[in-house]
């Protein structure tokens, strides 16, 4: 069933909460439009803050707030957020411990054919490493549905990001949602799909070809990536034959090197393949272009899969 | 509430004690903790209202130290205004003690965490923007160096003090025209800074930032325009009070030798028994 953009998801439901509560703060960067944060704009103008382009100052001021009792949601595109930003958020919101939700927007190679300066393939990798920030990655609007919901009263420092292309369903509105936990979408013996984000769309149709040819994979949601379900993840290799991780963002530093970093350390020997971006100038196309390029597309998926099991 | 000569009284003491646990500890930032005492001073004596009673409060006032490497200078304070004991603020730069070289909030009294210069002005701007949000009467200080105003985070935070109007903003600049390489003026100039801050939409006003009753007067007068933020250039001498630390550049970090530590100890108490 096809949904809404997560972006559309993130922004009715904030709204929503909103309206409930107006000690709930936007701080955009210009970023009101494309963050789809014009109705709350027009419904709640005394809960959005304008800073223009200047995202610097955007996390500055969101960490000020935070420190005078208000529940605050710094919303800009990911790239510039946690790029530019970068020692904002290092210092001013996570070691300072404001526990302010940071929003990227248009996340990954969302923007397509606007290119490298666009795109955020960087921002899971340097946010693992700063200390005392929690990253999520919803993977469908339920995902994002509940992260945002309980954004609002988590109690550190949080990053969420997503894409803008609507979705398919993949949770039900009754699924359990806790940031730090994953979840089992798919049991099988053969290969074991490791996800975060909005790539666990094109796993559920790589998996859905491979079991026409008899393959049966596994495929676990880590929509938390920091800190990370290790349990579930260790949990789910003991019965398949290998592991792929998919990922919209670099190779390095993301879903795929965690994993790797898991399996080494707790001795596992197993087939392991991670797919994300390599570290070369981009190739130019739209979103769905790219990932298919790189190696995204159901159809490649079932191919490495198979490639893995042989 | 100190009056003048209570105030300059305090400022000679806290000036031994900045001394003193730089010399101590065996780091510290000398100088610019000697130019920016005297404003710490008449703030935290007489203007913040910030005591440790009220600091777990959202309801008070705020103190955010953008220059966060004149540390020693914020601790001498906060320790003369009993948030923690002088045994505390010894363990200044020893292993696993909150006392580092630069403001956490683990420090009780500490506001935010600073370091990185550039970072306070944003901070402040959205602690105030909060209260105006609240309808709050409280008011945000912000310090910052002179030298820090070459960080293009600045201006980004001043256009959002003047688009929100934020006229319980006041942010002072040690102006004390030397940085760790030089002058202000020979490693990137700043001025004409009255005029920057002008074209910023902020009211400025300019006093010498080491004489505490001009300080107090200046406080005193906030808000200076209604619907404007408050900016106080503070001309200050970076080292000021010791004779042969006073505007040396090498003094931005340097640390006293015995010698040096006697000699500056004796120049204050010298300074004392002059009030007595």
């Amino acid at each position: 069933m096809n949904q809404k953009a997560n972006l559309e998801v993130f922004a009715e439901t904030l709204l929503d909460l909103a309206k409930k509560d107006n000690d709930i703060i936007v701080v955009t960067s210009d970023s009101r439009g494309s963050g789809k944060l014009t109705q709350f704009g027009k419904e709640l103008p005394n809960q959005i803050i304008e800073v223009g382009i200047a995202e610097q100052n955007l996390v500055g001021i969101c960490a000020g707030l935070s420190a005078v009792g208000k529940k605050v949601f710094g919303v800009s595109p990911s790239s510039f957020l946690t790029a530019r930003s970068l020692e904002q958020i290092k210092n001013d919101i996570a070691y300072s411990n404001h526990p302010v939700t940071l929003v990227g927007i248009s996340a990954g190679v969302s923007y397509g054919q606007l290119g490298s300066t666009h795109h955020s393939i960087h921002d899971l990798a340097v946010l693992r490493t700063i200390n005392n920030i929690s990253v999520v990655v919803p993977s469908d609007n339920f995902e994002t549905r509940e992260s945002i919901k309980e954004a609002v009263n988590y109690t550190k420092p949080l990053f969420i990001r997503f894409g803008k292309k609507p979705m398919q369903k993949i949770h039900n509105d009754n699924d359990s949602f806790k940031i730090g936990k994953g979840t089992k979408i798919r049991d099988g013996k053969d290969i074991l799909f490791v996800t975060t984000g909005e790539t666990a769309q094109r796993v559920l149709l790589a998996s859905e070809i491979l079991e026409k040819e008899k393959i049966f994979c596994s495929h676990i949601n880590l929509h938390t990536i920091k800190p990370f379900d290790n349990d579930l993840f260790l949990n789910s290799l003991s019965k398949v034959k290998a592991i792929i991780s998919v990922e919209e963002h670099s190779e390095s530093g993301g879903l795929g090197e965690k994993c790797a970093s898991l399996i080494s350390q707790n001795n596992i020997q197993i087939p392991f393949k991670i797919i994300g971006f390599p570290d070369e100038y981009m190739i130019n196309g739209s979103q769905s272009d790219v990932l298919d390029h790189y190696n995204m597309s159901p159809e490649k998926l079932a191919k490495i899969a198979k490639d893995l099991m042989n | 509430m100190l009056n003048k000569k209570e105030l300059e009284l305090k400022s000679l003491e806290y000036r031994k004690t900045i001394l003193n646990i730089i010399y101590k500890s065996g780091a510290g930032h000398t100088a610019g903790s000697l130019s920016c005492i005297d404003i710490l001073n008449v703030l935290y004596n007489n203007i913040l209202k910030i005591n440790p009673e009220n600091f777990n409060s959202i309801d008070r006032n705020r103190y955010v130290q953008s220059k966060g490497h004149t540390v020693e200078a914020l601790y001498t304070v906060l320790c003369d205004k009993n948030f923690f004991t002088k045994e505390d603020l010894n363990t200044l730069n020893k292993f696993d003690s909150h006392f580092i070289g630069h403001p956490t909030r683990k420090v009780p009294g500490v506001e935010h965490n600073t370091g990185a210069l550039g970072h306070g002005l944003s901070v402040a701007v959205g602690m105030a923007i909060g209260f105006k949000l609240n309808n709050k009467p409280f008011k945000v200080y912000t310090l910052l160096g002179d030298g820090e105003l070459s960080e293009g985070s600045i201006w980004e935070s001043l256009l959002s003090a003047s688009k929100y109007k934020l006229d319980n903003l006041v942010i002072i600049i040690d102006r004390n025209g030397l940085q760790i390489t030089g002058k202000t003026e020979e490693v990137n100039p700043i001025e004409p800074l009255m005029d920057k801050f002008l074209s910023f939409g902020l009211s400025v006003k300019q006093v010498n930032g080491n004489s505490v009753s001009e300080l107090d007067a200046i406080f005193n007068k906030v808000p200076f325009d209604e619907k404007k933020p408050n900016l106080i250039i503070a001309n200050t001498i970076k080292g000021k009070g010791i004779s042969f630390i006073e505007n040396e550049v090498v003094w931005h970090h340097k640390l006293p030798s015995d010698e040096e530590y006697k000699k500056a100890i004796e120049e204050l108490n010298t300074q004392l028994e002059n009030y007595k």
